[in-house]
């Protein structure tokens, strides 16, 4: 009963968010509601509860494997938009922070839901409660954002639908009865109609994969990431890819029962690589630091979709890597959002020597940036070599070798951008900008902790988590 | 059942397909989907005749109310809104888009004669009429420019994956089609505002103008 907690409480919190009277007050409810959720999910990944089989939702363990992260994010985002919304507060944040907290509660759900039908709508509710949050700016470049986002994310929410209808499909073909539930459909294994299977599979990896932000179906992804609140990029890049990724990987598991696990897994490779790819390309030619952020995004939505390829090293290396990833790009985001703030613009045409003006800001976002291109000892580096690892293990020679020429490419590309807006004699016009932001610890305080968290994963690696891991990775391919 | 009366839905539907692939004033589309929409509608009656209960009654109202009288009338708002009639210059022009089409639903009754059916869906145009549909929605996505007509091709590539849907009604819980419904609905609901915002923005529904963000 306690996992359903995880889904309530939140979603509570919106309610209670839509009807507060007083906007100044309002973002309490961010870090209140953050919080409890917090301390609900980590005390749920030390005493895991029993999943029956035909539970809709659960905390099973693939749920426990990242479920907590999206969580301890979410909270720490909170803590930032007290001090965000407070710069923000000529901006009625009634939507705001009501759709945020449903967003928390959906996203429990969708991590934790164990049926088909229930996985897509929670996706879908998902996607429609990101729209208003992306155009909190409501500039013209936000609406333009906004467009794309649901045009885009729409048809590739569409097409999961498709997809999970032709596993509905190849279930009642292989004589199911309709029993949707992620453990019915393991167990009917073979007995899936195999090219209603592989249909399935290519819509679900397209489908999920759009809102996972994998290449070519990433187009949304730098104009919501460049467009939206940092805090709320931050959620995107780690809360909202982190539940299109679990369904992927709940439906892979399916695939793989029915048989067809070695194309799926090449099919994953080979869009894992290609979003690498595309992502370095981007980086060396992006000038905006905050698409930069969308596209280092894609890059590591590459490296969990490679990870996944990888059989269960690989997985196990992809949950980490969730982890590490998630908790890094939203230090990130949150620094880049302040550097931002400060700068007035974006570009790295306009802005230089941010480490004068924003000098925390600063600090953080290169050695966030480091962190993120896989800087021992922080988090992403360990879960990296280990996706490394699982590729030389299983003999991917020219993958491995594109995996670290793409790894190094987006390392030239960050660096350039990054170095380009923190080095150098600030501009007149920025200076007096500027002058307007203070680095209150409200704003410095949440990046660092993310940081610091990074590099806890990196260092001290807690053999809880990994067991985790591995436990999601059993759930996923059972040994028979 | 009675597969010709459905087939004879499923094919009527197949040719609103290319009337909306061939017309350029928005007004025909918009009906053009909508009474789509209808007829999708009206086929769980057809399909479940022996069954019928309530919940599938609930869906057909539903579907009847959400996508022949509330989609179309704000797609109409939206289009009084911007004050535009119809498309001038979409992308791929109304020959090649109809002719694609034309194609699309050949090789969509191709496709299907080689997918393994049930014994019961073995006749029915259900699958290529969905295909057809699917394939129809992202010409027109692909192929239009104004705001208006890339909703209309979104929400014929939803009557496909609907249609598509009507294999399993039997089967699935109902769970899964209400959701559905209520979501189709929001999010036109939702993007029938952001059309209204867009157009309050760029004073057009021209995605052409969207061209602010880009490397």
């Amino acid at each position: 009963m306690n996992h359903l907690l995880l889904i309530i409480v939140p979603l509570a919190g919106a309610g209670i968010a839509a009807a507060w009277p007083n906007n100044r007050t309002r973002p309490w409810l961010l870090p209140v509601f953050g919080l409890a959720h917090v301390i609900l999910a980590f005390w749920l990944f030390v005493n895991p509860p029993l999943v029956a089989p035909e539970d809709s939702f659960g905390f099973d363990p693939l749920a426990r494997s990242v479920l907590p992260v999206v969580s301890l994010l979410f909270l720490i985002c909170a803590a930032y938009g007290l001090s965000y919304l407070r710069i923000r507060s000529e901006r009625p944040n009634r939507v705001f922070v009501a759709l945020l907290l449903a967003i928390l509660g959906l996203l429990s759900a969708g991590h934790q839901a164990r049926h088909l039908g229930w996985l897509w709508i929670t996706t879908e509710a998902v996607t429609l409660a990101t729209v208003p949050l992306l155009h909190f700016n409501a500039t013209p470049r936000a609406f333009e954002a906004t467009w794309k986002y649901l045009l885009v994310g729409g048809t590739g929410i569409a097409l999961s639908l498709l997809g999970s209808f032709c596993i509905g499909y190849a279930s009642l073909r292989g004589g199911g009865v309709g029993n949707l539930t992620f453990a019915a459909l393991t167990a009917q294994g073979t007995g899936l109609s195999r090219p209603w299977v592989l249909a399935a599979w290519v819509l679900v990896l397209v489908g999920y994969g759009t809102k996972m932000g994998l290449a070519p179906m990433h187009t949304w992804k730098p104009d919501a990431y460049g467009e939206a609140p940092s805090m709320v990029g931050a959620i995107l890049a780690g809360g909202v890819t982190t539940v299109a990724f679990t369904a992927i990987l709940r439906v892979r598991a399916v695939v793989g029962a029915a048989g067809e696990g070695p194309i799926a897994d090449r099919t994953l490779l080979v869009i894992g690589l290609f979003s690498m790819l595309v992502a370095a390309l981007f980086l060396l030619g992006t000038r905006d630091f905050k698409r930069m952020l969308a596209y280092s995004s894609v890059e590591h939505m590459g490296i969990l979709s490679l990870g996944a390829a990888l059989g269960g090293a690989g997985v196990a290396a992809a949950l980490f890597h969730v982890w590490s990833n998630g908790l890094t790009k939203g230090s990130l985001f949150l620094s880049a959002g302040n550097i931002r703030r400060a700068a007035g613009s974006r570009s790295m045409d306009e802005v230089r020597g941010m480490s004068v003006l924003t000098p925390r800001s600063a600090a953080i976002f290169v050695t966030g940036m480091f962190a993120v291109t896989a800087l021992p000892p922080f988090g992403p580096f360990f879960s990296e070599l280990l996706v490394l690892r699982a590729a030389v293990a299983s003999k991917q020679g020219v993958a491995t070798a594109m995996f670290l020429g793409c790894l190094l490419l987006a390392f030239f590309g960050m660096t350039r951008v990054v170095f380009g807006i923190v080095d150098g004699r600030p501009r007149p016009s920025t200076r007096t900008n500027a002058k307007r932001f203070v680095e209150t610890a409200g704003v410095i305080v949440p990046p660092l902790v993310l940081l610091g968290l990074s590099l806890w994963l990196g260092l001290f690696t807690p053999t809880i988590l990994r067991e985790a891991w591995l436990a999601a990775v059993a759930q996923l391919f059972p040994t028979p | 059942m009675s597969g010709g009366t459905l087939n004879l839905l499923i094919g009527l539907a197949m040719g609103l397909n290319l009337l909306a692939l061939g017309s350029n004033r928005l007004p025909s589309l918009i009906r053009a989907m909508s009474v789509q929409g209808m007829l999708l509608g009206l086929m769980p009656l057809q399909l479940e005749a022996e069954n019928l209960d309530w919940r599938i009654v609930l869906v057909v109202l539903a579907t009847l109310i959400g996508k022949g009288v509330v989609i179309p009338h704000l797609l109409r708002r939206a289009m009084r809104a911007a004050n535009i009639e119809r498309e001038i210059q979409p992308f791929l022009g109304y020959v090649p888009s109809l002719l694609l089409g034309a194609c699309g639903t050949v090789a969509a009754v191709a496709f299907a004669g080689v997918l393994p059916l049930l014994p019961e869906h073995a006749g029915s145009l259900l699958v290529p009429g969905a295909i057809a549909s699917v394939l129809t929605g992202f010409i027109l996505m692909i192929g239009r420019v104004k705001a208006i007509s890339q909703v209309c091709g979104y929400l014929i590539l939803e009557n496909g994956i609907y249609l598509f849907g009507l294999l399993l009604i039997h089967s699935m819980p109902l769970l899964v089609e209400s959701g559905i419904l209520l979501d189709v609905t929001v999010g036109v609901f939702i993007i029938g505002i952001i059309v209204d915002r867009i157009q309050r923005a760029f004073d057009s529904l021209d995605t052409r103008k969207l061209t602010t963000l880009r490397e």
